[in-house]
């Protein structure tokens, strides 16, 4: 009975969907803005990745946002998990030699990589939510092949509160040399140089230590049994 | 080009499908990673690297991750 | 046909995403599948952003130093708006999961309907 009236209701969704996305042909420009975000975008930032121009200089007000929802849910979770305090105690064995081995090498690797993607954030492909993420899962596999070690929980707060602080602090030199919160206000040098679009290599280095901290606390809450 | 692409979407379709049907649930987690990967690929044909790279890391790796770490801390089978 | 899949694939695609995780949402009495059915709506709803921003004949929006391609690119600002939906996404089933947990451990089952007979 109720399969069927969910998919009745389903059908009455879909024709709707049908009906307005015969309006949209595929694949024509539509939106002026970012035709203007594509031809002013190197000579008003510095960036040479237009999309990371638009998440953090045009509308870096809604990555703050975004940061502070990741930081809410966060913070949810670590109380929500730690109130519980029933959880049965399994015993964990310990992982075998090769695994152990091979996480204990792979993890350097895996922080390298991820630093990289995110200081170069302005240059190519990616960012600090990006390398963030892969920080992140390089704490994972050493939950996974190194069980008795964790991170430390200062260090982890430590990480994350200064990531937020230092998004914050930029915004507000802004405000203080130019008035606008957020401006851009350092000298934006050369494209395509590591060393050009004003402040936005140090926002987003600081996203993603921010990013990354906060996906490893969120893993390690999860994993820990009280 | 358009074969290809087909056939993605034709494998996300019945992985998403298939995350539906499953009793295991940690069979159904793997379909839902499945879906994320193969949007990471359609994300990569439409032109779009930097969310390619957001999905695949974030909606492959880590939500996979989380769901069998909550997993194994409740009911493995559906009832 | 084959103009008609050649214009409209992508829209299919991201389309029965959002059905299937619409379905799974309504249906399904496990509270972990309908968390898998809330992660596979998102997934629908930002591949239909990023394709309804697509340009034909257009590449990636990253200037190179060789500086082909750039009168046609495509639209930069859908990518954007995803890539912060992403995050978000992934914070929201996290919250959920935990919740999840809290609720076995109080009510020792996860099947809806016997929560909804046990609360009164």
């Amino acid at each position: 009975m109720r399969g069927l009236i969910a998919i009745l209701l389903l059908i009455i969704v879909a024709l709707g969907f049908s009906q307005s996305l015969a309006e949209i042909p595929f694949g024509t420009p539509r939106a002026k803005i970012g035709r203007h975000y594509i031809e002013e975008g190197v000579r008003e930032t510095g960036a040479v990745n237009i999309v990371t121009s638009v998440v953090v200089n045009y509308r870096g007000f809604d990555t703050l946002g975004e940061v502070t929802v990741l930081f809410i849910a966060a913070i949810g979770l670590g109380a929500v998990l730690t109130v519980s305090g029933g959880g049965e105690t399994r015993k964990t064995h310990p992982a075998s030699l090769v695994l152990h081995t091979g996480c204990r090498f792979l993890f350097p690797l895996i922080l390298v990589f991820g630093s990289y993607i995110f200081i170069h954030g302005h240059l190519t492909p990616g960012g600090g939510f990006q390398g963030g993420a892969i920080i992140a899962s390089g704490f994972l596999l050493m939950y996974l092949g190194c069980r008795e070690r964790r991170i430390s929980r200062v260090a982890s707060n430590l990480a994350e509160s200064l990531g937020g602080l230092v998004f914050l602090v930029m915004g507000l030199l802004g405000l203080l040399f130019g008035g606008f919160f957020l401006l851009n206000f350092l000298p934006k040098g050369t494209a395509h140089t590591l060393f050009s679009a004003g402040i936005i290599p140090i926002i987003y280095i600081a996203i993603g230590f921010k990013v990354g901290s906060e996906l490893a606390g969120i893993i390690d809450n999860l994993i820990e049994e009280s | 080009m358009i074969f290809i692409v087909s056939f993605l979407v034709l494998l996300m379709l019945v992985g998403a499908v298939a995350a539906s049907v499953f009793r295991d649930l940690i069979s159904a987690v793997i379909a839902a990673a499945l879906v994320s990967l193969l949007a990471a690929i359609l994300f990569y044909l439409l032109h779009a690297p930097d969310v390619a790279m957001a999905e695949a890391a974030i909606g492959a790796a880590l939500t996979a991750a989380i769901f069998i770490i909550a997993i194994s801390r409740t009911k493995r089978y559906e009832e | 046909m084959m103009s008609f899949l050649n214009s409209y694939i992508y829209y299919i695609g991201a389309f029965g995403l959002i059905l299937i995780g619409l379905y799974i949402i309504l249906v399904k009495h496990n509270l972990i599948k309908v968390i898998i059915g809330l992660g596979i709506l998102d997934t629908g709803v930002n591949l239909f952003l990023i394709s309804v921003g697509y340009v034909t004949k257009g590449t990636a929006p990253i200037y190179s130093e060789s500086g082909i391609g750039s009168e046609h690119m495509v639209d930069p600002v859908p990518q954007a708006l995803v890539l912060t939906a992403i995050v978000i996404g992934v914070a929201v089933l996290a919250l959920a999961l935990s919740l999840a947990i809290r609720l076995y451990q109080h009510y020792g089952t996860l099947n809806l309907r016997r929560i909804r007979e046990q609360r009164w």
